[in-house]
């Protein structure tokens, strides 16, 4: 361990600091190769034996990248071909500050250990580090660093390496850096070059991204949108208040149109509308971009037009232009105006690879195709291949490369093939990768950490915990759940109290904070059940079979005990870990039955009338309260065992054993939340559901208003009492309809760390405190608070991030984000199943509601099937009829017709699948019959029995 | 751009040391001729300088004079230049008289006050450049002085930072790596017995970690005594070379 005596001092002036930093130069760093002589290294990560086959290199050789190259092409080198790299510091250094996300992925291949990288700490070796001369800048002094660097690995493997010869290959696109690496002797290639050399492998030639170089052959040289500005001039704009920043958010409707949403300091954020594809300006959604805000009288309304970019018109301009103008005489009444900009600038891309489908070009040799991404907000693009015959008809993935001001679409390159579309696996895999959810296998680090088969419990178990083997223990769960954490247990005390116990799967038991499994559950954030399919949280071993609390097997739990009165209120509260044997596992309807069957009076069914009882009178209390009763439509699908289609689907019912469940788990919830509190102000992971701003609940003001009703939307309580009140005669459906609205209003329930947040309240429960307890196997949050109360009652011991705020509340949004993505990815799953039922079913006529009025259009749910769709009256061939939108009560009249909200309605529907990546749901009006219009009901025998159901 | 990536994966810091490997540490005594004892210390780009003077009587009240050993008495100082920008820096200010009270305890805990009773001695550090363990250097720097002037000491007094980042104890951090955020506990250590004579830290850490930074922070003097000891002997040599014996 030899410290260099010689060291320099490098100074780094930024403003007006002057910083002086010790630099200091070893001789201890190794070149990382197999078989070399002269390191004394205990590792190697190059291999000696070297397989890539090149028409240019048919030599062994290591690639040496420079910074440019990297940024560029890391999906090049992220290929499993791509191995033996040799990654300099230099360029590690410059790739961290110039793009997070590509520093991550580089990261990842060096940890890789099939790759191959090597990091080479050129800077601190003494050979390698060179000093910026005068008069250089800091890019050429780098790319002198990595010359003299590629030079001395080519000189050393020369000497190090005794059989077998060795080259190094330097990678890089700058002109200026390839004549002077040549010069001093380097073997130097562009990327380009390279990759197209490599034989037998073709496809790799499609992930090169396009550089600067090629990009003018692929545009017409017609400038469709104006300059961004640069970073500095942005800047400047931004501190005069010329600009403002924001995020981009396009609009799923309306390719035309986008808001950006301003973050201002406190609650003074702000939307600001984008229309038209000059004030678009390339952005993309999800962009951090800089907009200007046009003067008033520019100012426009946000059109409820629905528009979508049809066809691939190569740089078709007056296309553009007339579907601008519709949106121009779309626009509404000046009053609602909105703040409307244009981006100046973008400040940062926030490109991913996205999910899609090729849209072949019509002339058939071409090698360039427009890709349609799955999500409809990011714009098409533009990509080029070779292999796009057998790419049609796949879901791929493509990356965008850059977006140059002559060109409608941005180009891009292909990254990989996901499979068949309409593939239910491959669809799967779109949706899962679309909300980002991750689904790989659990690696073999992650599964070494899990217990040893057979497990049992051990007598230092039995030790610390309590027995609670003897009581009657039994849980209620849907139909078909395998991942059982939560068994509920009543007793009668002597002195007339009950006790009720929640008993929680203890999983903090076998998942340890800080190991690979604990993390890969964190990231995960949440189990994520789609249709016919669950990713899973935790590894199945726990999450079905040691963690879930079965009957007849005794498991480890976390339990809540409390002594309960016959008003229901709570005498006593108690935590312990403990040792349980569920007696029974139960669905849904047999702990009803058991409850409603007179004639049963065994233990179990005792303990659930005691529990049903209690529930009731909870629930009731907790209504009182002010929580609410929303409502939202959920279907279960029937699926067919064999093929795993669906056969049938019905909406979700529910029971009152549901209910009895989830009041008990409230309080269990509740009750842990004051306990962790108590006990951490700073650090306790709790729940809140902020109360919505009164301008949220707006439709549902209006939608009451057409039916002469006012809903009072103050508090909680009043609106949960209003909503009670609304009911309309002879329309029972009614209620629910207005209660759907509601949900919507609502805003999203978050986890929040205690110490970063002063307002607790939980809206929707009408709760002062709120968190997670009972779903630890589902939920990582409930992992968190289980070890949080485990350490509060002295179960187990503390660990450094538990206790540390901004790492909860940096964990917090992860799991947010992982909840948010979770719902979507079910959403999207459940409309894919839709649209595979009625793929099989053909066309079908069914009964539904208006649920919103648009100016070109009606939305309508379907209650049988708790589905929505749209009726467009406009269509492309035919003439519009005549529509007259009415802003104010919003309806819309249709060739003398008039559509009210809640209106009955009755449509055909059938599955669209023209447009084969969005195969969709398409309705058309049937009843009220409009000339023109409405269409005649299909020829189908079944709905008429059952529409009854829906009525009663 | 994120922050300063303090430890990279192969394991080195910003400036290209181990997680556990100290700076270029120089020293030198006898560098004032008036004082009884003083001493020159660089610790990378830390510099200090320490002169001692005493034992002697008592100066000012009589009122602080301890009958059964000396009074020691610390100040410490930065110069108006030792930073990167320049500052007036005060007289007593709060952060000066924290660390001058540091520098007493310390120094308490390893000078054999009770050999001088009814005495005072004096001990004035000064930091002339600062990046980062200053109150190390000037215990290391005020340790030589000490010898210097032939005050008889338990052991070496030896003082060195550790922080923590990712998991991993760093020792003896720099000026970038203190400010960087985290923790950096400071350690003195009287390194024969493994006596801690003043330990201290501001930050936050969990207490699973502190067992593994206090040995982080021990190993570090360990090795700085090394340092120091060869120091002395050398000037012992080259003095004694000069007075001819």
């Amino acid at each position: 361990m030899l410290k260099s005596k010689t060291f320099v001092k490098k100074t780094r002036s930024g403003g007006v600091m002057k910083i002086v930093r010790e630099h200091y130069l070893r001789d201890d760093i190794w070149c990382g190769t197999e078989g070399c002589v002269e390191c004394k290294q205990e590792e190697t990560v190059l291999q000696k034996d070297v397989h890539i086959e090149s028409n240019l290199c048919s030599f062994p050789h290591y690639l040496l990248p420079d910074t440019n190259v990297v940024l560029s092409q890391i999906d090049i080198l992220e290929d499993p071909l791509i191995k033996n790299v040799i990654i300099l510091q230099t360029v590690l250094q410059e790739v961290r500050h110039r793009s997070a996300p590509i520093y991550k992925r580089l990261k990842d291949i060096l940890h890789d250990k099939e790759k191959h990288f090597y990091t080479f700490t050129n800077e601190h070796h003494r050979d390698t580090f060179i000093e910026r001369e005068p008069g250089e800048s800091a890019n050429d002094r780098n790319d002198r660093a990595i010359r003299v660097s590629a030079k001395w690995y080519s000189d050393h493997l020369k000497k190090a390496l005794s059989e077998e010869e060795i080259q190094i290959v330097l990678l890089t696109n700058d002109r200026g850096n390839k004549e002077k690496a040549v010069e001093s002797g380097l073997l130097t290639y562009k990327c380009e070059e390279y990759v197209k050399s490599l034989i037998a492998n073709p496809e790799l030639v499609d992930r090169l991204a396009l550089t600067d170089d090629d990009k003018n052959e692929i545009t017409s040289s017609k400038v469709l949108f104006p300059e961004h500005l640069p970073l500095s001039r942005i800047q400047a704009g931004i501190k005069s208040g010329a600009f403002q920043q924001g995020t981009f958010r396009a609009s799923r409707d309306n390719y035309l149109e986008a808001t950006v949403f301003v973050h201002g300091e406190g609650d003074q954020s702000t939307e600001v509308l984008i229309q038209g594809l000059q004030n678009l300006n390339r952005s993309v959604h999800q962009d951090l971009v800089a907009v200007e805000i046009l003067p008033q009288n520019q100012w426009v309304a946000p059109s409820s037009v629905v528009l979508q970019d049809e066809g691939p018109k190569e740089d078709d301009a007056t296309e553009e232009v007339e579907a601008e103008k519709t949106l121009k005489s779309a626009a509404g009444g000046a009053e609602s105006r909105k703040p409307t900009g244009r981006v100046v600038g973008i400040i940062k891309r926030n490109w991913r690879p996205f999910c899609g489908m090729l849209f072949l070009s019509q002339i058939k040799e071409a090698t360039r195709h427009l890709f349609t991404p799955a999500d409809r907000r990011i714009p098409r693009i533009r990509v080029e291949t070779r292999q796009a015959a057998t790419l049609a008809g796949q879901r791929i993935m493509v990356a965008i490369d850059g977006w140059p001001k002559h060109s409608r679409y941005p180009n891009g390159h292909f990254v990989r093939s996901l499979g068949c579309a309409g593939d239910k696996d491959t669809e799967t895999e779109v949706l899962l990768l679309e909300h980002d959810v991750p689904h790989q296998d659990f690696s073999q680090t992650v599964l070494s950490f899990l217990p040893k088969m057979p497990w049992s419990i051990t007598e230092e178990d039995m030790a610390v915990r309590e027995d609670l083997r003897h009581l009657t223990v039994c849980s209620v769960d849907p139909p078909g759940c395998t991942d059982i954490d939560d068994a509920l247990h009543c007793r009668d005390l002597p002195n007339g109290n009950q006790e009720v116990g929640v008993h929680i799967a203890d999983v903090s038991h076998f998942i340890r904070p800080g190991n690979a499994l604990d993390q890969e559950a964190a990231n995960r954030g949440t189990t994520v059940y789609l249709t016919g399919k669950r990713i899973d949280m935790v590894p199945e071993l726990l999450s079905s079979n040691l963690c879930s609390l079965r009957c007849n097997v005794e498991r480890l739990a976390f339990s809540c005990i409390w002594e309960i009165n016959d008003k229901a209120e709570i005498v006593k509260t108690r935590f312990t870990k403990s040792v349980i044997n569920s007696k029974a596992s139960l669905t849904y309807a047999e702990a009803q039955m058991r409850i409603d069957d007179t004639n049963m009076n065994d233990e179990i069914t005792k303990s659930l009338r005691g529990l049903n009882s209690l529930a009731k009178i909870l629930k009731r209390q907790r209504i009182e309260k002010g929580a609410l009763t929303l409502s939202s439509p959920e279907v279960r699908f029937h699926i067919d065992s064999e093929t795993h289609d669906p056969i049938d689907l019905q909406t979700k019912e529910l029971k009152e054993t549901n209910s009895m469940v989830e009041e008990f788990m409230l309080l269990a919830n509740i009750s842990v939340a004051q306990k962790i509190y108590d006990e951490f102000s700073e650090c306790a992971l709790l729940r809140k559901h902020p109360a919505p701003p009164p301008s949220n609940y707006d439709i549902l003001n209006t939608a009451a208003k057409s039916k002469d009703l006012v809903i009072h939307t103050d508090t909680a309580k009043a609106l949960a009492d209003s909503l009670d009140a609304a009911q309309v005669d002879g329309f029972p459906y009614f209620n629910t309809l207005l209660r759907i609205l509601a949900t919507r209003c609502m805003m999203q329930a978050v986890y929040f760390c205690s110490g970063m947040d002063s307002d607790f309240h939980h809206y929707g429960l009408a709760s002062p405190i709120y968190t997670h307890f009972t779903s630890p196997i589902r939920r990582y949050s409930d992992i968190i608070v289980h070890r949080l109360l485990a350490v509060a009652i002295g179960a187990d011991s503390t660990y450094p991030d538990l206790m540390d705020k901004h790492k909860q509340s940096a964990l917090c949004n992860n799991l947010n984000y992982r909840h948010k993505m979770a719902q979507y990815a079910q959403r999207a799953s459940v409309a894919f199943h839709t649209q595979l039922f009625f793929k099989n079913r053909g066309i079908m006529n069914e009964e539904g509601f208006i649920l919103f009025v648009r100016k070109n259009a009606i939305i309508i749910l379907i209650p049988k099937f708790g589905m929505e769709g749209t009726v467009f009256f406009e269509n492309k061939n035919k003439p519009s009829p005549k529509l007259t939108f009415n802003q104010e009560a919003t309806t819309l009249t249709v060739e003398g017709h008039t559509f009210n909200m809640f209106d009955k309605v009755k449509v055909t529907i059938s599955l669209d699948a023209s447009n084969i990546q969005h195969q969709k749901i398409r309705m058309s009006l049937v009843e009220p019959v409009i000339l023109g219009v409405s269409v005649a009901p299909s020829e189908d025998n079944q709905p008429k029995a059952k529409k009854a159901k829906l009525d009663g | 751009m994120a922050g300063l990536e303090l430890l990279s994966d192969q394991g080195y810091r910003l400036d290209g040391r181990k997680a556990t490997e100290l700076r270029k540490v120089q020293a030198r005594m006898g560098v004032f001729a008036q004082a009884d004892g003083s001493a020159y210390i660089e610790q990378g780009n830390t510099k200090a300088l320490a002169v001692v003077y005493g034992p002697h009587e008592v100066r000012g009240s009589r009122s602080r004079t301890l009958n059964d050993r000396a009074v020691i008495n610390c100040q410490y100082s930065m110069a108006t230049f030792s930073t990167s920008e320049r500052k007036r820096r005060p007289h007593g200010d709060r952060k000066s008289t924290e660390m001058s009270l540091h520098l007493k305890q310390t120094f308490e805990a390893a000078v054999l006050t009770n050999l001088y009773p009814r005495s005072q001695i004096d001990i004035y550090v000064k930091i002339l450049q600062s990046d980062g363990g200053n109150y190390s250097a000037g215990v290391n720097a005020a340790t030589l002085a000490v010898i210097d002037a032939g005050i008889p000491l338990r052991d070496y007094v030896c003082a060195c930072t550790a922080g923590f980042v990712d998991e991993t104890p760093l020792t003896d951090l720099c000026h970038a790596e203190e400010s960087g955020g985290g923790t950096s506990l400071a350690m003195a250590l009287l390194p024969r017995g493994g006596h801690i004579a003043l330990l201290q830290m501001d930050a936050r850490l969990h207490q699973d970690h502190l067992e593994t930074l206090m040995e982080a922070a021990m190993t570090a003097c360990k090795s700085i005594s090394k340092v120091l000891d060869q120091v002395v002997r050398q000037h012992l040599q080259e003095v004694s070379a000069l007075t001819g014996e």
